[in-house]
C-alpha cells in the first residue's frame, strides 16, 4: 500500500463508519485529488460526501468550520500548505479559537488535509514547509505523518479529536510504499522511534524522515549509531521522548526542510536547551532548508533541501 | 559573607547549621565560614525566619559582602517582602555598584556593548559540555583542567570519564594534606596581607619594660599547690588578667582606629596570639578579660587554643579583639616587638620570665624577670600613655592574689 493509499483508505473507512464525515476541497471529485489522494471516491459516496469546491480556500475552510458546528465531521483538502494562507483567517481566527471564545459551548471537530513540502520542481508557491506556523498556535493540534502507517492511523486519530487537526501531507510521500496497520488508532502527541543508536538523536519528522534515516545509515558505516526521532505530531510535542533520548545519546540534530529562522526546528532546540541542557555533550545543531524561496531547476531545489549528506556533516562536526 | 577579621577578603561557606524556614535568634550560630585563619562559627547578627540560603556549601571562595542567606525579620510577614541580607559585620563593605542612578534614569536601557567586549565571548572559559561539566561535578574533576577533544578543543563527556578512570589522583578535591597545605598558604597571604598593612599604615612605637615576676610566680606555684594537673593556672593567664586590668586604666589603648580616629572600646577582649601547627597564628578573642576571674579564663583560653588548631572558632572570636596579646615566653625569647594587628590600637608582647640578677632594696638578687613590650599607635596614642600602661601592668602583677 501506498501513502496515498494509506490516507484515502483511512477516509474511506470512516466515511463508512461515519455518515456525518465528508470531505470537501479543490477537485476532489471528479479530478480524484490533485494528488490522487481521493480518486475514485466520488464513485463510491457521491457528490454530496465528496465535494468539489471553488478555487477559494477561505470559503471551503469556513465552510467546512461551520460543518464542524453544526455537528458534521469534515475532512477538507487543502492542495498546499503555500495555499492554507489564503484560510488562515478561517483557521486562526475561527477554527483554533471558537471553542475558547463559546466558553467550551462550541468545538470545531474539523480534519485539515494538506500537501507540504518541496522536491517536485514545483517551486516558490507550491513546495515551503510551513508547518511550524500552525504548530505555534493554540486551539489546533498539528501533525506530519512520515510513514505509509502514521498517513492511516493519524488521519483516523485526527478524526475522533472534537478539536482541529491539521495534517500535513508532504507531496513526495503519497507514492511511498509501506505497511499500514490495521487496529486502534493512533494517539496524538506521541514521536516514534525510528531507529535506536547511542551516539546521537536525529530529530526530525515528515518528508525529511527518509533522508534523515538514509544519514543514519551512513553514519552507521562510520560506525555513529544515530538515533532518529519522527516527532509526528508537532503540536501537541512529544519532549519527553525527546528528552529520553537525548539523555542517552548526548547529541542532538534537528532536521527539517523549513527555513531555519524561526522554524520548529528552533522550538525543538529550545525545548532541549530548557529540559535536557545538562545532557548534552555538543551544541544542538539545525540542518534546514536554504533560506530562499524554493528554486525551479532541479539541481538547485535539491541543494536548498536538506540531504543526507548535510545531516551526516552536521554530526560529524558535533564529535 | 561577614569579614571575619579585619585581613579577611574572602571565605567559603563550609556548612550550614540552619535550614530555611527556621526561628534564628540573635548570636545563634547558622553557618559555618572557612577563612584563611580558621573554620569559623557565623553568627546572626538578627532575629528572624531563615528565609532562603543562597549559597550552597562548597569550594567558592566567596568575597567578603556577598548574601549568603536571607532572614526575614518579624513584622515583614510576606515571602515578597524585603529581607534582610545576613551581612552581620558593619564593617563589611557593600560592593560598589558601577551604574550611577542618573545613568539608570538616563537609560532604561542599556547601551549596547559589542559582543567581542562581553567577558567570555573571546573564550574566556573553558569549552566544557553542559554534559561534561555536569559528570565532572559528579566525579569531582576540574572539568576546565582536561584537554578537550570535541570540536574547537571543547571537552566533553568522554573526556571527563577517561580522566576519572585513567587519574583518581588528580581529581579536584584535594587529599587533606593537600588541604592543609593550601589553608597553610592562605593564611600566610592573609598575615602577610594583615601585618604589610600594619606596617604600611600604622606608625608604631615600642616601648619596653622588665617586671619583676617574683610575687606573682610565688602566689602562682602556693595556688597551684595540690592541684590537679588539669586545674593549675599557668602565668600566661596571669599575664593575660593583668593586660585586661591595666587597660581598664589606660583605656586608650584598647580599641580600633577606624575613620582617621581612634574608637575606644568599653569591653576589654583580648586577643590572644596563639601558634598553629605546621605554622602560622591566629589570635582570637578572650571575651571580657577584664571581668573574667582566672579559673574561668584559664578554662577559655585552653579552649580557644583547642579550637584554633582545630580551625573551629567563632566569627566574633575572630572579629572582636579589641587589643592582641603575644608571649613567645616559651620559646626562650627575651623580648617581643611586635606588630599590631589592624585596626587595633596596640599589641602588648611577654618575653621569657628569667632567673637574672636584680637589685632590691639595696641588695643584688636572683629574680625571674620578664621583659614587657608595648606597641602602640603613635596616631591613638603617645609614649606617655603607653608608659602609663606599662607602670599600671607592673604595679597588677605584684598584687596577684588582687587578679
Amino acid at each position: 500500500m501506498t501513502y496515498r493509499e494509506a490516507v484515502r483508505e483511512a477516509m474511506r473507512e470512516a466515511m463508512r463508519a461515519d455518515p456525518r464525515v465528508f470531505l470537501m476541497g479543490e477537485d476532489v471529485g471528479k479530478y480524484g485529488g490533485a494528488f490522487s489522494v481521493s480518486h475514485g471516491m466520488l464513485a463510491e459516496f457521491g457528490p454530496k460526501r465528496i465535494r468539489d469546491t471553488p478555487l477559494s480556500e477561505s470559503t471551503f475552510v469556513g465552510a467546512g468550520i461551520g460543518a464542524a458546528l453544526g455537528g458534521m465531521r469534515p475532512i477538507v483538502e487543502i492542495m498546499t500548505i503555500n495555499f492554507s494562507l489564503l484560510a488562515l483567517d478561517q483557521i486562526v481566527n475561527n477554527a483554533a479559537t471558537l471553542r475558547h471564545m463559546s466558553g467550551g459551548q462550541f468545538g470545531v471537530p474539523l480534519v485539515l488535509r494538506m500537501a507540504t513540502g518541496g522536491g517536485r520542481q514545483l517551486a516558490a508557491q507550491h513546495s515551503h514547509s510551513l508547518e511550524g506556523w500552525y504548530a505555534h498556535i493554540p486551539g489546533i493540534k498539528a501533525a506530519a505523518p512520515a510513514t505509509v502507517a502514521d498517513a492511516r492511523g493519524l488521519l483516523l486519530a485526527a478524526l475522533k479529536e472534537p478539536d482541529p487537526v491539521v495534517l500535513f501531507e508532504h507531496a513526495t510521500l503519497y507514492p511511498l510504499e509501506g505497511e499500514s496497520e490495521d487496529g486502534t488508532p493512533m494517539q496524538f502527541g506521541r514521536a516514534a522511534l525510528r531507529r535506536a543508536g547511542r551516539d546521537v538523536s536525529l530529530i526530525t519528522y515528515g518528508g525529511a524522515l527518509g533522508k534523515t534515516l538514509r544519514a543514519a545509515a551512513l553514519l552507521a558505516e562510520q560506525g555513529i549509531e544515530a538515533e532518529v526521532i519522527d516527532l509526528r505530531s508537532l503540536r501537541p510535542l512529544d519532549t519527553e521522548t525527546i528528552f529520553t533520548s537525548v539523555a542517552h545519546t548526548h547529541r542532538a540534530v534537528i532536521v527539517e526542510e523549513a527555513w531555519k529562522t524561526g522554524g520548529f526546528a528552533a522550538e525543538v532546540s529550545a525545548c532541549i536547551m530548557e529540559g535536557a541542557f545538562d545532557a548534552l555533550d555538543a551544541p544542538v545543531v539545525r540542518v534546514c532548508g536554504a533560506e530562499v524561496p524554493m528554486p525551479y531547476a532541479p539541481q538547485l531545489e535539491q541543494a536548498a533541501l536538506p540531504q543526507p549528506e548535510a545531516i551526516v556533516k552536521a554530526v560529524q562536526g558535533l564529535f | 559573607m561577614p569579614r571575619l577579621g579585619a585581613d579577611m577578603t574572602a571565605g567559603k561557606v563550609v556548612q550550614w547549621l540552619k535550614r530555611p524556614g527556621e526561628r534564628i535568634k540573635r548570636g545563634e550560630v547558622i553557618a559555618v565560614v572557612e577563612t584563611d585563619k580558621a573554620n569559623v562559627d557565623v553568627e546572626s547578627f538578627i532575629e528572624g525566619v531563615l528565609e532562603k540560603i543562597l549559597v550552597a556549601p562548597g569550594d567558592e571562595r566567596l568575597p567578603v559582602g556577598t548574601p549568603l542567606a536571607l532572614i526575614r525579620t518579624e513584622g515583614t510577614a510576606a515571602p515578597s517582602a524585603p529581607a534582610a541580607a545576613v551581612a552581620p559585620v558593619a564593617a563589611a563593605p557593600i560592593p560598589a555598584v558601577a551604574i550611577a542612578p542618573a545613568a539608570v534614569m538616563a537609560a532604561a536601557v542599556p547601551p549596547a556593548v559589542p559582543a567581542a567586549a562581553l567577558p567570555g565571548a573571546a573564550g574566556e572559559r573553558a569549552r566544557v559540555s553542559p554534559a561534561a561539566r555536569k559528570r565532572a561535578l559528579e566525579l569531582q574533576l576540574d572539568p576546565a583542567a582536561l584537554t578537550g577533544s570535541g570540536p574547537q578543543g571543547r571537552v566533553t563527556l568522554a573526556d571527563v570519564e577517561r580522566a576519572a578512570q585513567a587519574a583518581p589522583a588528580a581529581r579536584a578535591q584535594p587529599s587533606p594534606a593537600e588541604a592543609a597545605a593550601a589553608r597553610q598558604l592562605r593564611m600566610r597571604e592573609a598575615i602577610a596581607t594583615s601585618m604589610a598593612r600594619s606596617k604600611r599604615e600604622i606608625p608604631h612605637y615600642y616601648l619596653a619594660c622588665t617586671i619583676d615576676l617574683g610575687r606573682a610566680l610565688a602566689w602562682l606555684a602556693e595556688r597551684n599547690a595540690g592541684r590537679a594537673v588539669t586545674e593549675r593556672l599557668i602565668y600566661a593567664v596571669l599575664l593575660i588578667k593583668a593586660t585586661a586590668l591595666a587597660l581598664r586604666e589606660v583605656p586608650e589603648l584598647n580599641g580600633f582606629w577606624i575613620d582617621n580616629r581612634a574608637q575606644h572600646s568599653e569591653a576589654i577582649h583580648a586577643g590572644v596570639a596563639i601558634s598553629l601547627r605546621g605554622g602560622g597564628l591566629v589570635a582570637p578573642a578572650l571575651h571580657h578579660a577584664d571581668q573574667r576571674p582566672l579559673d574561668e579564663l584559664m578554662a577559655g583560653f585552653q579552649d580557644l587554643v583547642k579550637r584554633a588548631r582545630a580551625w573551629s572558632l567563632k566569627g566574633s572570636e575572630m572579629t572582636d579583639p579589641t587589643v592582641t596579646i603575644t608571649s613567645l615566653g616559651e620559646r626562650g625569647v627575651e623580648s617581643v616587638f611586635g606588630i599590631i594587628t589592624p585596626p587595633q590600637l596596640a599589641l602588648v608582647g611577654f618575653g621569657t620570665p628569667l632567673e637574672r640578677p636584680w637589685v632590691v632594696n639595696g641588695q643584688v638578687v636572683p629574680r625571674p624577670l620578664l621583659t614587657v613590650t608595648l606597641s602602640g599607635d603613635h596616631r591613638a596614642t603617645d609614649g606617655h600613655r603607653g608608659a602609663l600602661f606599662l607602670a599600671a601592668l607592673d604595679s597588677l602583677l605584684q598584687q596577684p592574689e588582687a587578679l
